[in-house]
């Protein structure tokens, strides 16, 4: 294992965070109290409770997921990316790393990022509604997950990209609509029928379910099928991601 | 250097040793056909050869950028894909283009560096590359606040940063002014005496021709020739002969013409190019037909055909 490479690059991309601190860490905290603001005290105070939870309340963990997603995707897309755009990528490409270290440092750093954003926005949720976390070890496993797999989505997004156009454009078209349509904001069972079935197909159903399960054991699915699609979807992403150094595709033409 | 430079290249053994290396891109250009090449421990070798001929991407797969299409690369013997932690390891490369980070400093993008080579941090090291470099004043400047001169620099600092034992400098004076450049040329004098390997490619004949041992030039993918310099420009290298006559004449005389000659504009100077590796070049028989003829002989000059010319013979083949 070259550690000296790792902590490198990882120390790199945490610099990289520490000198855009308000871009990094105040702006997507400040996006979901606004939520909170807007959904939880203006607008949740006339919503009846969901499934014996307060609305306010209900939708922190879609909320955390919301920031979660979008800031993984973002932090590693954008670190691997760059060096790509600039050609100091060369660097790494021939250094003697593996694809494994180069993984740690990079989704290792964005994940830190978007775990610590995680965290700041369950703090200041606890400022706007009364929080109470009925698991807090799934809670954990349910973040720490989520900030791994999407981190490395995001890398692979950043692999695949060739300007700053396709950089944006699966964040804002795939990612998230399909946080949204998640249920950030409602449970399944109050779509219709037809888009319940539909919206089975989304991935992050399974995410928000689990997560909210672990704040108040209240899910739309089995929190066991949760973690299985989230380390189905992270499995997914390692492999692609050692594809994509093994064949050197979009890195080594 | 001379002959001495030939067998001080025999005797040592290939640092780096490249067999039947091709490459053809996605899009089907073919950049390498089948190059074999072997690179003595502590010499200088210089790729000469135009835009396009396959040098980057030579380099490129050796530092392991690139994949090849098929062949094989050996870093002191060790498969720079099987086992590209040891053979990279000993590998420092300076890339053509400015590519640095803007908003690091100076201090941190040589840390960066030397710790992606798996070295753990060493200041007093890299103090002193930065002073060697002329850079310790600016080690705490952000790059993009650097010239191109010192941003070049900069690229070489993170090169040798992990103390590499093989450097590759792929056009390192491209862009640079006189002064630089010759700056760049003692230091790479200074790392071959101190044992580093060095390969650089460049357009700049006069630059292979001032610091390198051996010259390799490519064309369309083929390494074409790989000698060392002088033994290159003796075998390959034609010699030229310049008289001066005191006449002028319109026309080259019937008994001159077995020589070739070319007659100068001014119709005062006769140019006979020979192969001075012949037995019999013809000079004092050419000197005294000219004499005969009574042309009188006012000055004469030779010339040895540069590196060059070499080059421009071989690519234009």
């Amino acid at each position: 294992m070259n550690i000296h490479a790792v902590r490198v690059i990882y120390k790199y991309e945490m610099l990289r965070a520490w000198h855009t601190l308000l871009q990094s860490f105040a702006s997507p905290v400040i996006s979901t109290v606004l939520y909170f603001v807007v959904f939880g005290a203006a607008i949740g105070s006339r919503i009846e409770q969901v499934d014996g939870v307060s609305y306010g309340a209900f939708i922190v963990p879609g909320l955390i997921m919301l920031a979660l997603l979008t800031h993984s995707i973002a932090n590693a897309s954008f670190g691997i990316f760059f060096p790509r755009f600039t050609g100091t990528i060369y660097e790494i490409l021939s250094a003697p790393i593996s694809f494994v270290e180069i993984l740690i440092g990079y989704v290792g750093a964005a994940a830190t990022k978007s775990f610590i954003i995680g965290i700041i926005i369950l703090a200041t949720a606890g400022f706007f509604v009364p929080l109470e976390i009925a698991h807090p070890f799934w809670m954990l496993l349910f973040l720490i997950l989520t900030c791994i797999s999407f981190s490395l989505f995001g890398f692979i997004i950043g692999l695949w990209a060739e300007d700053f156009e396709k950089l944006q454009l699966v964040p804002l078209l795939v990612i998230t609509p399909l946080v949204f349509l998640g249920g950030s904001f409602y449970t399944i069972d109050m779509l219709p029928p037809a888009w319940q079935t539909v919206t089975l197909f989304n991935p992050v159903v399974y995410l928000i379910s689990g997560f909210r399960w672990s704040f108040f054991e209240v899910s739309d699915v089995s929190v066991w099928v949760s973690l299985s699609v989230v380390s189905g979807f992270l499995f997914i992403c390692l492999v692609t991601v050692w594809w994509m150094f093994k064949t050197g595709y979009r890195l080594k033409h | 250097m001379g002959i001495f430079s030939v067998s001080f290249v025999f005797m040592k053994k290939p640092i780096v040793s490249i067999s039947n290396l091709s490459k053809t891109y996605a899009s089907g250009f073919v950049a390498l056909k089948g190059v074999n090449l072997d690179i003595a421990e502590g010499e200088i070798l210089a790729l000469l050869g135009p835009n396009g001929a396959g040098k980057t991407t030579l380099i490129s797969i050796i530092c392991g950028i690139v994949n090849a299409s098929s062949g094989q690369v050996l870093v002191n013997g060790q498969d720079n894909v099987k086992n590209f932690r040891s053979a990279r390891a000993l590998i420092g490369l300076v890339p053509q283009e400015l590519t640095l980070g803007a908003f690091d400093t100076v201090w941190n993008t040589l840390n960066f560096s030397r710790g992606l080579f798996g070295k753990k941090p060493d200041p007093a090291y890299l103090e002193q590359l930065l002073k060697d470099l002329s850079l310790w004043d600016k080690k705490d400047s952000l790059l993009l606040t650097l010239s191109g001169g010192m941003k070049r620099r900069v690229l070489i600092a993170k090169a040798l940063s992990h103390e590499p034992t093989i450097l590759f400098l792929d056009e390192p004076t491209a862009g640079v002014d006189v002064e630089l450049r010759k700056e760049m040329w003692a230091l790479i004098n200074r790392l071959r005496k101190s044992g580093v390997t060095i390969i650089l490619t460049t357009h700049y004949i006069e630059e292979a021709e001032g610091i390198a041992d051996r010259v390799g030039i490519i064309n369309n993918g083929e390494l074409l020739v790989v000698e060392d310099k002088l033994a290159l420009m003796h075998k390959l290298g034609k010699r030229q002969l310049k008289i001066d006559i005191e006449k002028t004449i319109s026309k080259i005389p019937e008994s001159l013409s077995a020589w070739e000659l070319t007659l100068f504009e001014d119709g005062q100077s006769l140019l006979y190019t020979y192969d001075p590796n012949r037995q019999q070049t013809g000079v004092a028989k050419l000197l005294r037909t000219i004499d005969s003829e009574g042309l009188l002989i006012k000055d004469v000059n030779t010339s040895q055909s540069s590196l060059e010319d070499i080059f421009i013979d071989m690519v234009n083949k």
